[in-house]
């Protein structure tokens, strides 16, 4: 049943330096509120705890897709809807865009943001496979000053990252690739069904072949581990190596290594595992296929 | 002018629901109305030894019930009355209400619910079908087992002593199914001593709602009134659980002092709380001949029926009915058993026991196929059941179909064995990364309720002739979605020889429609259509007899004649009550006869293509043949096909409810996965019509056939794609790997995992 509405405080500040002037107030008191796609769940399950909420819907600061020669730049109230329907993002980060594709459907696609999708830390979200493997770069703001953390960095431990009780999200940095050179985005959402769904394992990966080698290779998986996993592992067992079966086993076995996948009520332990290896597999079968 | 059956009639309500207009319950608002909830049990298992309200809430401002407040007997009248509206004492299951609260603030008193806690001495719980049969604990007499049938033809174990038989045996399982019709359930209630009780709400059986609200408030006929809202789906959910809802609201009315009371279930309650499809397992031990005629068929059908009997007992009885499949077989026994268990009471659901039969014989004919090599199609072609055969009830089958024309439609139509060759070929590419396979179900449904069950409820409809030639259907036969309203009056306005337009079904409400019985069991069409063409064709008869209307009529002179008979005698109703067909003869000791007026008969069709990296089966398409006798309207009619196909590979492939300890734990529409239209594949319907002698027009049932066929279909299909045995549904990706990773296993190949 429903959270008691009644117990439930919400502010929607008109500009960011008036938010961060709230969260410095009385730190930890206020929880931001983006398009609430994941926090009207709760609430309307019953798991919300009542409390303070800030909405930051109306912060201009948080808007925006911006293109830049290095960099792509996405403000944190960037939502799914306006990720799929931006041109530069939809050819160059192919990937976020699948993620923005296969997340919920079009009404949640209209509300639920990028910077939720992030803060929310959950360890089955979509978009920050793609974002480890495109090695973004996230800002922090408080009323003291802002910075830059990379993000494969920013998720410590289950729900745990790396963020003050008066720090908000503001924008997303992407680095932008030499156009010149062939990069082959594999990115795997393997829901509960085809769309509308939870994923139970998922997979965004990217790199070159160079010299019959693969290069810059950057592997990240979802759904397979407390947070969103940067594949250390199998990432190194595939730069600078020359596609073959040993390949393919060694990719297989580093994957294996890699995630830490556990039983829950969406799928299993022993078939996250199996199906990281397997989407490992075909990563490394689509970047050398692309080679040509 | 034209008949009207036949033709795709326009929805009668279609027009009110796309437009937002239909009212259902949670719409309906009254003066003074105010909001229930209800509190329920958290342990399975147990004795109640108190109820805690928390200090420090407006307790004064909030009607609270209890078991003793009800005025009369705290029992829900079904089959075996063992279920409380309310525990006093036992709890049998986790979703059980104990307290009921109210308050015109619905925040308010949704937030008080959490402010009750019923304390429970905690007894042992058991939540499988052996643990019931074990009966270390005591749920359901001394067995627990709530009904068992046995149907029995020929001489089975003489059969198996047979030498040169070829024996093969299988077990089979199914899980849970939620209904997950689009309107969760609701009531309101207003209830008073001295002014009686009055209901609205979701439902599908206006009558089982008033017969349980009776004892329970002491009160007779006239004082209790059931009125159905547009209800937003049912597919059997909304058979029994109702009468508990509409009960809650009217003792919370009761209490109140006669305010109307709105009770509304959200999604996670309706789910967790209310009546699931049975999990069941068969058991088969089948000999035949080795060119693959059976001989005999052995069969052990248990389902969970949890914690109360309701409507188990006859979930059981279709089930072990149909368990033996449409096939001819002299020798055939069917031991079924309903077990109590501390699971929240399983119900009806679309197909009533019998996709679970279903599931395990269409499986276990698979199993039988290979044992003497034949294929998929052979060895049904072999055993199909046709006119003069008998079933495992030793009905002699009356219905004049051609089974395996109708097997052929379906092979051709799927371009069934061109696709098995192909895919053989297919799977055998190593550079492949999908596995392809075609399967096939054959399946029949009897329509109506089983045996005697129609003589029994004796339906009645009426119909009432208005001024110029306008009719009405009275029938307490509830619209949820299928088309009740719109066959109705095809069927009554053929009967008149009026246009469609001019007919119109009054809304069920006991208190002005007679019982045509409940809405279940395929019967709303064969059944109670029937009624209706009777009654309508009655208006007719009176009107000529009256000198009123000649042999032969327009519209024009049909209302004509209805305005001068009504001048003269006030009003024109005609009602038309239930006989059963002559020779329909059942024997309810023995389990044998005709347990069904007629059947609708099917051959399904699955195409799937597994995905080797993510183990998910995918459906390409899916065809789907039956005779459902003459099609009333072949645009609704087709519509069931491919819901029920819809609802079937959810089933097969989707729908998986996680228990803890008695509870269901993914409660929620994230959770619980049904199939979206990117799941479905294109669903081909066809219809080969053997117009049925009894039914209006020669029409049958459709509704839950097409819930039968489709999970076995499916599962075939990964067998032959796969070369997997899969023995329940569903069969998640995650047991499709399984089955791969240990034949690959077998197979000597190395595997990690
Ligand atoms: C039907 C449905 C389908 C869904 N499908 C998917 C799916 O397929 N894939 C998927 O990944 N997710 C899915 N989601 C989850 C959700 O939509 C996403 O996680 C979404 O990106 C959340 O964004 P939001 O703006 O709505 O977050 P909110 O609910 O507003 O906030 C989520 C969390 O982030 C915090 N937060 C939000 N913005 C900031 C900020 N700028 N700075 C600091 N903290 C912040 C909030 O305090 C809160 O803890 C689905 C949700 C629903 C209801």
């Amino acid at each position: 049943m429903r959270s008691y509405l009644p117990a439930f405080a919400c502010k929607a500040p008109a500009s960011l330096d008036e938010a961060l002037v709230t969260l410095a107030s009385e730190p930890g008191k206020w929880t931001p509120l983006a398009g609430g796609t994941d926090l009207m769940v709760l609430f309307e399950s019953g798991k919300l705890p009542p409390g303070h909420f800030l909405s930051l819907w109306k912060l201009p600061e948080l808007r925006g897709i911006e293109v830049t020669d290095d960099a792509i730049t996405l403000g944190a109230l960037t939502t799914y809807a306006e990720v799929r329907e931006h041109a530069t993002v939809a050819f160059e980060l192919p990937m976020l865009a699948a993620a923005a594709r296969e997340s919920g459907a079009i009404a949640i696609q209209g509300r639920g943001t990028l910077g939720g999708n992030i803060m929310n830390a959950s360890p089955a979200a979509d978009s920050p496979p793609a974002l480890v493997a495109y090695d973004a770069e996230i800002e922090l703001v408080r009323a003291s000053g802002a910075r830059w953390v990379r993000y494969r960095d920013f998720h410590t431990g289950y729900k745990v990252m790396d963020r003050a009780p008066d720090e908000i999200l503001r924008r997303i940095r992407i680095p932008r690739r030499d156009p010149g050179q062939h990069w082959v985005h594999f990115y795997r959402k393997v829901g509960t069904r085809r769309f509308q769904a939870i994923t139970k394992v998922g997979i965004a990966a990217i790199g070159r072949v160079e010299g019959g080698v693969a290069r810059d290779v950057r592997v990240a998986f979802t759904s397979v581990a407390p947070t969103v996993l940067a594949a250390a592992r199998t990432e190194a067992a595939l730069e600078g190596q020359a596609f073959g079966p040993g390949l393919v086993a060694a990719a297989r076995a580093a994957t294996r290594a890699d995630v830490t996948p556990i039983d829950d009520i969406r799928s299993t332990e022993r078939y996250r595992h199996q199906v990281a290896e397997n989407l490992a597999d075909s990563f490394v079968h689509a970047l050398f296929a692309q080679k040509a | 002018m034209g008949r009207t059956v036949g033709t795709s009639a326009p929805r009668k309500e279609g027009v009110d629901k796309v437009t937002g207009a239909a009212r259902y319950v949670d719409d309906l608002v009254m003066d003074g109305m105010i909001h229930g909830v209800t509190v329920r049990s958290r342990v399975a298992h147990g004795r109640i030894t108190g109820i805690r309200f928390d200090p420090g809430f407006p307790w004064d401002e909030i009607v609270v019930v209890t078991a003793a407040d009800i005025p009369g007997r705290n029992m829900v009248t079904m089959i075996e009355e063992d279920q409380p509206f309310l525990a006093a004492d036992l709890i049998k299951h986790p979703e059980e209400p104990v307290v009921l609260l109210a308050h015109a603030d619905r925040d308010l008193v949704i937030e008080a619910a959490k402010h009750v806690h019923i304390e429970v001495e905690e007894l042992p719980a058991i939540f499988s079908i052996d643990d019931g049969l074990a009966a270390d604990v005591r749920l359901f007499k001394d067995d627990n087992v709530l009904k068992r049938f046995l149907i029995e033809k020929g001489d089975v174990d003489a059969a198996f002593a047979e030498p040169g038989l070829v024996v093969v045996e299988g077990e089979y399982e199914t899980g849970a199914q939620e209904q997950l019709y689009l309107e969760a359930m609701g009531m309101i209630a207003v209830a008073a001593p001295g002014k009686g009780v009055t209901v609205w709400g979701s439902l599908q059986c206006p009558y089982y709602v008033h017969k349980a609200l009776k004892p329970l408030f002491g009160l007779g006929d006239g004082e209790v009134r059931v009125i159905q809202a547009v209800t937003g789906g049912g597919f059997g959910g909304k058979e029994e659980y109702p009468s508990l809802i509409a009960g809650h609201a009217a003792l919370l009315s009761w209490k109140a002092g006669g305010v109307p009371v709105k009770v509304i279930y959200d999604r996670a309650e309706d789910m967790v709380a209310t009546t699931k499809r049975h999990p069941s397992r068969t058991r088969i031990r089948t000999a035949v001949k080795p060119d693959g005629e059976l001989v005999a068929m052995d069969v052990v059908f248990d389902i969970d029926g949890g914690a109360y009997a309701t409507l188990s007992a006859v979930v059981l009885s279709r089930g072990a009915i149909h368990a033996a499949g449409p096939y001819r077989c002299p020798n055939s026994r069917i031991h079924a058993r309903a077990v109590a268990t501390n699971h929240p009471p399983h119900g009806a659901f679309r197909g009533f026991g019998a996709p679970q039969s279903c599931f395990a014989y269409e499986r276990h004919m698979e199993r039988v196929a290979e044992a003497v090599g034949l294929s998929s199609v052979a060895i049904r072609r072999k055993n199909l059941l046709g006119p003069g055969d008998l079933t495992a009830t030793s009905q002699v089958v009356e219905d004049q179909i051609d089974f395996p024309a109708l097997l052929d439609q379906a092979l051709e139509a799927s371009d069934f064995e061109a696709k098995r060759a192909a895919f053989a070929k297919h799977n055998a590419d190593p550079a492949s990364h999908t596995r392809k396979g075609i399967g096939v179900a054959t399946f029949y449904h009897g329509g109506g309720f089983t045996g005697s069950g129609e003589v029994h409820l004796a339906s009645v409809v009426g119909v009432e002739a208005l001024r110029g030639g306008r009719a009405r259907v009275l029938a307490a036969s509830t619209e949820i979605g299928q088309g009740t309203n719109t066959i109705f009056s095809q069927i009554a306005s053929d009967a008149l020889g009026v246009p469609y337009e001019w007919v119109e079904v009054a809304a069920p409400d006991t208190g002005r429609v007679p019982n045509s019985g409940p809405t279940v069991a395929s019967r709303t069409c064969m059944v109670v259509g029937k009624l209706v063409q009777d009654a309508a064709g009655a208006v007719v008869t009176t009107l000529r007899k009256a000198g009123l209307l000649g042999e032969e009529h327009t519209p024009e002179q049909l209302a004509a004649a209805v305005d001068s008979y009504l001048e003269r005698f006030g009003e024109l109703r005609t009602f038309s009550q239930y006989k059963p067909p002559a020779g329909i003869v059942w024997d309810d000791k023995t389990y044998r006869g005709a347990a069904y007026a007629a059947y609708g008969w099917a051959a399904y069709v699955a195409e799937v293509e597994v995905d080797l990296v993510t183990y998910e089966p995918h459906l390409r398409g899916f065809w789907a043949v039956q005779d459902i006798g003459t099609v009333i309207n072949p645009l609704l009619a087709a519509g069931q096909v491919e819901g029920g196909v819809t609802q079937a590979i959810g089933w097969a492939l989707f729908e998986e409810v996680r228990w803890r300890e008695g509870r269901m734990i993914n409660n929620q529409l994230t959770n619980y996965i049904i199939p979206t239209a990117a799941d479905v594949p294109p669903i081909h319907v066809a219809f080969a019509p053997v117009p049925f002698a009894h039914g209006p027009s020669g029409a049958k049932g459709v509704g839950e056939l097409p819930m039968d066929g489709p999970a076995p279909a499916i599962v075939n299909a990964i067998e032959d794609a796969l070369g997997i045995d899969v023995r329940r549904v569903p069969a998640l990706p995650e047991v499709v790997m399984e089955a791969v990773l240990a034949k690959r296993a077998a197979a000597g190949e190395v595997q990690h995992v």
